[in-house]
C-alpha cells in the first residue's frame, strides 16, 4: 500500500530519462546527469570527495532545479554535515528551513543492539519515507549506506534489505545518489554495484610526483552513452566541477571573422587581417623571443574592442607583468579595472595538469572572454608530453567550442632540433603558429620572427626583424641581398652603406649635370657672341650697301646735269628726259 | 552472533548497577504494521514482561507506520526493535524477541535470575 502513497509513477523503461544534477561539468560527461528516478552509486577510497558530490547533487537540485531532496546520513551528524560543507556555500540549514531538504541522521552503535530472532530493515524505510513526504522529495542522497553492515550482522538479511532499498527507491522515482567505499579489488566493499545497474561512477584521488589529482570514471551507465575516461575533477570553495572531456567529433562551428594580433605589421604578414576568430594560436620561441610580448599585444588588442579576455600567467605574478608590459607602452592594468581583462596568474608546480586545464575552464566559465591566453603554456607540462597533448588538446576543443581565440606561448629550447621535437607534437593542433627566434651575428642577438603555418590564409613567407620599443612591436622586413639575411646592426651597416653609395651616386649626377650645363651656358654665350657679330656685319653691309646705292644715284644725277649742261637747252634737255637715255642723244 | 561479543565486557558495568533493575523498566516497542515479525515479538516480549518483570515495567508498542516521526528519536533502522529507555543506559534488542535468553541478557535480565 505504501508503495504508491507517494504518487510516484516507476521508472520508465523506455528511455533513460535524466536528472541534471548541477554539478559543473558532470552532466555534460554524462549527456545529461544521473538516471532520473533510479539509484546511482558514487564510490572511492576515503576522502574522494563523494560526500560532496552527493550533497552538492542534493543542493544544486534544490535551488536550481526545484528538486527538494533527502540527506540520509550514516557516518556524520547533520551537525557535522552541515558544517563540512558550509565551506562550499551549501547552507543546509537554511535549506532544511524553507522545506528544500531533510537532513536525516542514522545512528547506528553496534555496542548497544542485540539481535533476537528475525528482523528487516522497515524502520530504515519508514524513516525514508517520512522524510521524503515532509517535503516532496524528488532526490535521495544515502551516504553511506554500507555502514548498516557494521551495525547488524546478518549480512544476507542486510544485502537483501539493501536491494529491496534499490527497488523501493526506483518505484518511487526518487532519483538517488548512493556512496560506497572502495573495496579491495572491487568497487564497493560490499559490493553494492551488484544491486545498482544503471548508473555507477567511480572517483579517484591519487598523488603522482607529489601533486594530487581527483579523477572520475563513469564507470557504468546502462542505455546511455557516455564518456568511459577518466576526466579530471575538482573540489573547490564553488563545489565539485568535473572537467568535461574531449568532444570525438571535430565539428566546430568556424568563423570567417578576423581579429588582430594586435601588432599592425603582423596583421600584414597574416593577409593583412589577423587571426581567424576561435582560432588556436601558438607562439613559440626561446626565452626572451618576445613571446610574452606578443601575448600582451594581442590581450591589449581584444580589451580595446570591448572584448574579454582571459589572460592566464605562470611566469609572472599579475604586478610585475603589467609593469613589465608598461616597458613597451601597453597598459594592462586599466582593462583589469574595467573588468574586460581577468589577469590570472598561479605557479604551474601548485597543482597538476588536469587542475591546471579545468581552472582555465572554470575561469572561461565565470569570465566568459572571447579569448584566452596561456603564457605559456610550455610550463604546465610536469610530467610527460603526452599529457600535455592530451591536455592542449582538450583545452583546445574547448575553447573552439565555444569560439574563442587561444593563444598560448611555448618555450623552446635553444637547439633548433630540439624545437622541432618538442613542438611536433602540438602543432597539428595549432591553426597559426608562430615562431620567433633568435639570430646570433656579429656579436649580437636578434630576433626574428616568422609564420609558420596558419590555416586558412596566406600568410606571408617572410621573416622579419622583431623590434620592441616603448611605442610597442614592430616588424621590420629583414635586409635579404647577397644570399644573406641580415638583421641588427648588420642590417643597419647595410643600410647606412648603401645609403652612403646612393648618396654618392647622387652626388655624381649632380656632378655630370653641373658640368653640362656650364658647357652649354658656355656655347649659348658664344652663339650670342657670333650671333651678335653676324648681325654687325648684316649691319655693316647693309651701310655699305646704301652708301654705294646713293653713290650710284648720286653718279648718275652728275652724269644727266652734265648732259643736259651739253646739250644747253632746256626743251632737249626736256626731250632726252623723256627719253631717258644717254645714247639718244648722240644720234641727234 | 557479533553482537553477542559486544555484550559480554558489558556484563560487569550492568551488574554494578544491578539493583536498578528493582526499580521500574521503561520498554519501548517499536512495529510497523500488523506483520508476523511485529506480532511474534509482541507476544514474546508480553510472555518475558509476565515471567520477569510483573509489576516492574510500562511497555509502550509504536506503530511506526502511523507515527513515522517517531522513529528518528530512538534511531529505529530494524524493525521489530524492542528499546529498553529506563533504566539507562538504552539498550536495543532487535529482531522477533523468539530467543528468551538473548532477550533477557539484552534487558541485563539473566544475571539477577541467575542469582536467586
Amino acid at each position: 500500500m505504501r508503495k504508491n502513497r507517494n504518487g510516484h509513477a516507476p521508472a520508465s523503461a523506455e528511455r533513460l530519462e535524466k536528472a541534471p544534477t548541477g554539478i559543473a561539468g558532470f552532466d555534460e560527461v554524462t549527456n545529461g546527469g544521473v538516471p532520473k528516478g533510479r539509484p546511482t552509486i558514487v564510490c572511492g577510497g576515503p576522502g574522494c570527495g563523494k560526500t560532496m558530490f552527493a550533497v552538492e547533487f542534493l543542493v544544486r537540485g534544490a535551488t536550481e532545479y526545484n528538486e527538494p531532496g533527502v540527506l540520509m546520513t550514516f557516518e556524520e551528524t547533520s551537525e557535522e554535515m552541515t558544517k563540512n560543507v558550509a565551506s562550499l556555500g551549501f547552507d543546509l540549514k537554511g535549506l532544511a528551513a524553507r522545506k528544500k531538504l531533510v537532513l536525516e541522521y542514522v545512528r547506528i552503535e553496534p555496542a548497544e543492539i542485540h539481535e533476537t530472532g528475525e528482523y528487516d530493515l522497515e524502520g530504515l524505510f519508514i524513516r525514508l519515507q517520512h522524510a521524503v513526504d515532509r517535503i516532496g522529495a524528488k532526490r535521495v542522497v544515502l551516504d553511506t549506506v554500507e555502514a548498516i553492515f557494521s551495525g547488524f550482522g546478518n549480512t544476507g538479511l542486510l544485502r537483501a534489505e539493501i536491494r529491496r532499498l534499490f527497488r523501493w527507491l526506483k518505484d518511487r522515482g526518487l532519483t538517488t545518489v548512493v556512496t560506497a567505499e572502495k573495496g579491495e579489488g572491487t568497487l564497493t566493499r560490499y559490493g553494492l554495484e551488484e544491486y545498482v545497474s544503471d548508473c555507477v561512477i567511480f572517483l579517484d584521488h591519487r598523488v603522482t610526483d607529489q601533486v594530487s589529482t581527483r579523477r572520475m570514471r563513469v564507470v557504468k551507465y546502462r542505455g546511455a552513452s557516455h564518456v568511459a575516461d577518466e576526466v579530471p575533477f575538482l573540489i573547490d570553495e564553488r563545489g565539485f566541477s568535473v572537467m568535461p572531456s574531449t568532444s570525438m567529433k571535430l565539428n566546430h562551428v568556424v568563423s570567417n571573422q578576423r581579429v588582430s594580433s594586435g601588432v599592425k605589421d603582423l596583421d600584414e604578414m597574416l593577409e593583412g587581417k589577423g587571426f581567424y576568430r576561435g582560432s588556436s594560436i601558438l607562439v613559440s620561441g626561446t626565452a626572451g623571443s618576445g613571446k610574452t610580448s606578443l601575448a600582451t599585444h594581442f590581450a591589449q588588442d581584444t580589451c580595446r574592442h570591448g572584448e574579454r579576455c582571459l589572460y592566464v600567467a605562470l611566469e609572472e605574478s599579475p604586478a610585475q607583468a603589467m609593469r613589465n608590459m608598461r616597458s613597451i607602452g601597453i597598459d594592462l592594468e586599466k582593462y583589469v579595472k574595467k573588468g574586460l581583462l581577468r589577469f590570472e596568474a598561479w605557479r604551474s608546480t601548485q597543482s597538476g595538469l588536469e587542475m591546471h586545464l579545468l581552472q582555465i575552464h572554470k575561469l572561461v566559465e565565470q569570465h566568459k572572454p572571447t579569448a584566452v591566453i596561456i603564457d605559456p603554456i610550455t610550463n604546465l607540462l610536469l610530467g610527460n608530453k603526452n599529457e600535455l597533448h592530451s591536455m592542449l588538446m582538450r583545452l583546445i576543443d574547448f575553447l573552439k567550442t565555444k569560439q574563442i581565440t587561444g593563444f598560448f606561448t611555448a618555450l623552446t629550447s635553444g637547439r633548433n632540433r630540439e624545437i622541432e621535437e618538442s613542438d611536433v607534437g602540438i602543432s597539428s593542433l595549432i591553426d597559426t603558429w608562430i615562431f620567433a627566434r633568435d639570430v646570433e651575428l656579429n656579436g649580437e642577438r636578434n630576433r626574428c620572427i616568422y609564420v609558420l603555418k596558419s590555416r586558412g590564409m596566406a600568410h606571408s613567407n617572410q621573416v622579419r626583424e622583431f623590434l620592441m620599443s616603448k611605442n610597442g612591436i614592430r616588424l621590420l622586413p629583414v635586409y635579404v641581398g647577397n644570399g644573406t639575411v641580415l638583421t641588427g646592426s648588420a642590417r643597419l651597416s647595410q643600410e647606412a652603406r648603401e645609403r652612403a653609395d646612393n648618396l654618392l651616386r647622387q652626388q655624381t649626377k649632380e656632378e655630370k649635370r653641373r658640368v653640362l650645363d656650364g658647357k652649354r651656358k658656355a656655347l649659348e654665350a658664344q652663339i650670342e657672341a657670333m650671333r651678335f657679330e653676324l648681325a654687325q656685319e648684316e649691319a655693316r653691309v647693309a651701310l655699305l650697301t646704301q652708301q654705294e646705292e646713293q653713290r650710284e644715284r648720286d653718279i648718275s644725277q652728275d652724269m644727266l646735269e652734265m648732259v643736259s649742261f651739253r646739250a644747253g637747252g632746256a626743251g632737249q634737255g626736256k626731250a632726252l628726259g623723256q627719253n631717258g637715255r644717254v645714247g639718244d642723244v648722240h644720234e641727234g | 552472533m557479533k553482537a553477542r561479543s559486544g555484550t559480554t565486557p558489558k556484563k560487569a558495568k550492568a551488574n554494578a548497577n544491578g539493583n536498578a533493575n528493582a526499580r521500574l523498566m521503561e520498554l519501548r516497542l517499536y512495529v510497523a504494521g500488523q506483520t508476523p515479525k511485529s506480532l511474534a515479538a509482541l507476544a514474546n516480549l508480553k510472555k518475558i514482561c509476565a515471567e520477569h518483570l510483573e509489576g516492574r515495567y510500562k511497555l509502550y508498542v509504536i506503530d511506526l507506520l502511523k507515527t513515522p516521526q517517531l522513529a528518528q528519536n530512538d534511531q529505529i533502522l530494524a524493525i521489530p526493535t524492542l528499546v529498553r529507555k529506563l533504566p539507562e543506559p538504552i539498550r536495543k534488542i532487535i529482531g522477533d524477541l523468539s530467543d528468551q535468553n538473548r532477550v533477557l541478557v539484552g534487558l541485563n535480565l539473566l544475571e539477577t535470575e541467575g542469582v536467586k
